[in-house]
This record gives structure tokens, C-alpha cells and sequence, in this order.
């Protein structure tokens, strides 16, 4: 009997071992993936904001500085907050290797959640576990390696295509790819949020219409548009928010009625 | 030689080539990195496989989605400079919109492929790489700290529930588009050019066609091609009022 106590604790303590070996392997691993993971990332941005400059001089034409900054105005306004939300939103879910891997290879909402959330379906992990951060990684390598792959193959097709796509019959076609894209976004935003589009929709309409000097400058209008329709959800939210706490409360006294 | 040929010209392939496989280096290192955590924490081999697979077969579809979207591009930008924005960082919605917004910085009427120059060209490239790179930077400075606050799975998983954060996102795209269709109608009734709004009218008819066979014929995979296909819809019938008129 003592034999076989003393031959479960040996045992209980190898697997504690193990299980110890693991934790401090997977803590090592989670850290240089840091070091890693943020070295990549300032690479990536030295290259994404030198590689304008590199074209500039290789075409002798280099960026306008003084469109650049109205330009990065308007832009940076709009999407500073929204690469912030998208920050906070996904990092939890991608992990860290994942997080550092997504944010470079971009096309997160479309793409990159959709698959690890399949992958970690696959798997059965969860947010927050070693093997969460395992799934994530390896889902997200293997997406952007996949569409990296399918797109420059496309690329490598499309070189003998040119001409054709640059002959003046698809002229207008490329003239309007701006708006082809708001057509389709406005269909899929607007069912979603009907009582948030009409009040930017209307105003800013009305706006264009008055004074068309507006339009060259849409850009801006799209802050006090945004704004808004930010404005108008978030008294969508409270009032979701209110609507659910009182179901809740109706259901809570509903169950004690009959209790 | 015209300024689409020297957009497309081998010494642009280059540039934009070696970012792109700049990030296939990474993607490669970190997947090599993340298979052998896997097995050395005892994760079984044939899920780790599994994961592999499942990834690269469901991204399949959305990739040839997102080609669409270099061909779309490609008549006013060329093919090197869409092909690595949207390889690298990018997102459809967000490049097209951006590179309008440049352009317009620039002096142009908008993202228009008769009027673009070569400083426009360089312009617009910096406006949407500048423009896009928060994330990054944000995540090189705070990813390590933030996630070190949520060690636990409970408040993690609680992060990705529906929150403000959702209504926020989906009221910033209904504001942008708000903004963009306004000016689209102030277009028409300044000018008279209503190419625009029928490009605009098309593409959304073509989207909710889209979004019929989605969610009432139970066709998921459409959702993949919805947003480039409904796209080229809408520049083809451009092409095709061109035509007529």
C-alpha cells in the first residue's frame, strides 16, 4: 500500500514537472514572440512609409508634402480612431503572435477573424489559453501566406491583360470605382442601421445640394458625418441596452410569480 | 510611355515586391515558431495539420475576392501599388476610399485614372500607407501590455462580445458612406454627371441580389465575392451608359 502511494506521488510529481516545463517553455516562447512580433512590426512601417519615397525616385516625381499632409488629415482623423477600436476589439481574440501577424497582413474583418475563429472551432480552444495562441498564429500565417500566394498569381495573369485594361472603353469603369464600393457599403451598412444612416444621409445631402463647394472637401465631411451617425448609436445602444435590462427584469419577476 | 505604363513598370514590381515578401518572411518564421510551440506543448499533430489546411482552403475564396479588388484598382493605380496594399495591411473599402481622398488632396476631381500624374500618384501612395499604419503602431507599442491585462480567457472572451465597439464601427462606415453618397447627389445637381449615382444605385441593387441568395438561399460562400463582385457590377454598367450615351 505505502509502495503504491509513494508510486502515485512520483508520478504526480513528474506530471506537475512536465506541466512546469511546458508552462516555462510556453512563457518563453510568448516573450521573443513579443520581441519578435514588434520587430517585424517597425520593419513593416519603416518599409510602408519609404516605399512612396523609393517610387518617387524611381518615377522623378516625388510625393506632393503639402497634399500629403491634407491628405493624412482627413484620413488619419478618420481611421486613428478606428484602427484603435479594431486594436482593442481583435488583439484579445488574435492572440499575440496573431495580433502581429494580422495587423501587417491586414484584411482582419473580411479574412483573418472569420478563419481563426473557424480554426479555433476546429481545435476547441479558447481566448487566453497556450493553445488559442498556438491556433491563432499558425490560422493567420496560413491565411496570409494562401492570399498572398492567390494574389500574386492573379498579378503574374493580369500583366498581359494591361491594354485592355487600360483602353478608353473601361475608362468610365475606372472612373467610378469609388462609388461602385459606396453602393455596395451603403446597402450592407445601411439595413443594418437605418435609423443611424438617415440623419448623416439627409444632412449631408443637403449640404452637397447648397453648397456644391463642399463636395471637393468630402473628406472632411465625413467627420461631422461620422460623428453623427456615432452620435445616434450610441443612443441606439443605451436604448438596446435599457430594452434588454428590462426584459430581464420582466423575466426575473415573471420566474418569481410563478416560483 | 503613358503614366499607367510606368505605374506598371518593372522597377514599381520590385518595390512593391520586396515588402510583399518581406511579409511572407515573417509569415513563414512565426508559422515555423507557432508549429513547434504546438508540438513541443504536446498539441496534437493531426489538429495542428488541421488548422493549417482548413485556413488556407476557407481563405481561398475571400483571396480571389480581394484580386477583384486589385483589378478594380489597377486601371487608375496600376497593378504594383494594389496588389501590395492589399497584401500588406490593407482592406478594399479602406484603399479605395483613402486613395479617393488623396487624389482629391492632390487636385484631382477624385480617384480618377484620366486625370492621375506621377506626383499623384507617389502622393497618394504615401497618404494610404501613412494612413493605414496605426494599427501597427499601436500594436508594436501596447499589444504586450494589453494582453498582459487580459491574461484571463473569462475577460477576454468578454472583449469580443457586442459592445458600443460594434454599433461604433458599423455607425463610422454608415457616416463615411453618408457623406460620400451626399456628395454624389451634389455632384448631379451641380454639374449634371450622374454616373456616379447610377454606379452607385447598381452596385447596392447588385449587393441586396448579393444579400438575397446569402441569407434566404443559404449561399454563405457568395458572401466572399459580394462586395468586389457588386463592384464590378457597378463599374461595368458604367461601361456600359458610356456606351449608350
Amino acid at each position: 500500500m505505502e509502495n503504491i502511494n509513494l508510486e502515485n506521488a512520483a508520478e504526480n510529481i513528474e506530471v506537475s514537472e512536465q506541466e512546469n516545463e511546458k508552462k516555462t517553455y510556453f512563457e518563453h516562447y510568448n516573450a521573443r514572440t513579443h520581441v519578435y512580433g514588434r520587430l517585424g512590426l517597425i520593419i513593416g512601417v519603416i518599409l510602408m512609409v519609404g516605399f512612396p519615397f523609393a517610387m518617387g525616385l524611381v518615377l522623378d516625381a516625388m510625393p506632393d508634402m503639402n497634399a500629403f499632409l491634407k491628405g493624412i488629415i482627413q484620413v488619419a482623423a478618420l481611421y486613428i480612431p478606428s484602427c484603435l477600436v479594431e486594436f482593442l476589439i481583435y488583439t484579445p481574440m488574435l492572440g499575440a503572435g496573431g495580433s502581429y501577424l494580422a495587423f501587417i497582413t491586414g484584411n482582419l474583418i473580411n479574412m483573418k477573424i472569420p478563419c481563426v475563429m473557424n480554426s479555433r472551432d476546429i481545435v476547441g480552444a479558447k481566448s487566453g489559453t497556450p493553445e488559442n495562441e498556438i491556433v491563432s498564429t499558425l490560422s493567420i500565417a496560413a491565411s496570409a501566406l494562401t492570399t498572398t500566394a492567390v494574389i500574386a498569381i492573379g498579378v503574374l495573369l493580369l500583366i498581359p491583360l494591361q491594354p485592355v485594361l487600360s483602353s478608353p472603353v473601361l475608362a468610365p469603369a475606372f472612373n467610378n470605382v469609388v462609388p461602385a464600393l459606396f453602393g455596395a457599403l451603403a446597402y450592407k451598412y445601411f439595413r443594418k442601421g437605418v435609423k443611424i444612416a438617415v440623419l448623416p444621409l439627409l444632412i449631408m445631402t443637403v449640404l452637397c445640394v447648397v453648397m456644391p463647394s463642399l463636395i471637393g472637401s468630402v473628406g472632411f465631411l465625413v467627420i461631422p458625418s461620422g460623428a453623427m451617425a456615432i452620435g445616434v448609436a450610441w443612443l441606439a445602444f443605451k436604448s438596446d441596452k435599457k430594452k434588454e435590462e428590462n426584459k430581464e427584469e420582466e423575466n426575473k419577476q415573471e420566474e418569481d410569480l410563478n416560483a | 510611355m503613358s503614366v499607367l505604363s510606368q505605374l506598371n513598370s518593372l522597377p514599381i514590381y520590385l518595390i512593391c515586391g520586396t515588402i510583399v515578401l518581406f511579409v511572407i518572411v515573417m509569415s513563414v518564421f512565426f508559422m515555423v515558431r507557432a508549429w513547434r510551440a504546438g508540438t513541443a506543448i504536446g498539441m496534437d499533430k493531426a489538429k495542428l495539420r488541421r488548422v493549417v489546411t482548413s485556413s488556407c482552403t476557407f481563405t481561398l475564396l475571400p483571396s480571389i475576392s480581394i484580386l477583384l479588388g486589385v483589378i478594380a484598382l489597377s486601371g487608375s493605380l496600376g497593378v504594383p501599388l494594389p496588389w501590395l496594399r492589399l497584401s500588406v495591411i490593407g482592406a478594399l473599402h479602406y484603399e479605395t476610399s483613402v486613395a479617393d481622398i488623396a487624389a482629391r488632396g492632390v487636385g484631382l476631381s477624385g480617384l480618377n485614372a484620366s486625370e492621375m500624374t506621377l506626383k499623384a500618384f507617389t502622393t497618394i501612395a504615401l497618404v494610404m500607407s501613412v494612413g493605414i499604419i496605426w494599427s501597427l503602431i499601436f500594436t508594436a507599442l501596447f499589444n504586450k501590455g494589453y494582453l498582459k491585462k487580459l491574461q484571463t480567457p473569462k475577460k477576454a472572451a468578454k472583449s469580443g462580445g457586442k459592445s458600443f465597439g460594434d454599433y461604433a464601427m458599423n455607425a463610422m462606415f454608415i457616416g463615411l458612406v453618408a457623406a460620400y453618397i451626399g456628395s454624389y447627389v451634389g455632384t448631379y445637381t451641380s454639374t449634371g454627371d450622374y454616373m456616379p449615382l447610377i454606379v452607385l444605385v447598381v452596385s447596392a441593387l447588385v449587393m441586396a441580389v448579393f444579400t438575397f441568395f446569402i441569407e434566404k438561399k443559404n449561399l454563405v460562400w457568395l458572401e466572399n465575392f459580394s462586395i468586389a463582385g457588386s463592384m464590378l457590377a457597378g463599374m461595368a454598367s458604367a461601361v456600359a451608359v458610356g456606351a449608350l450615351v
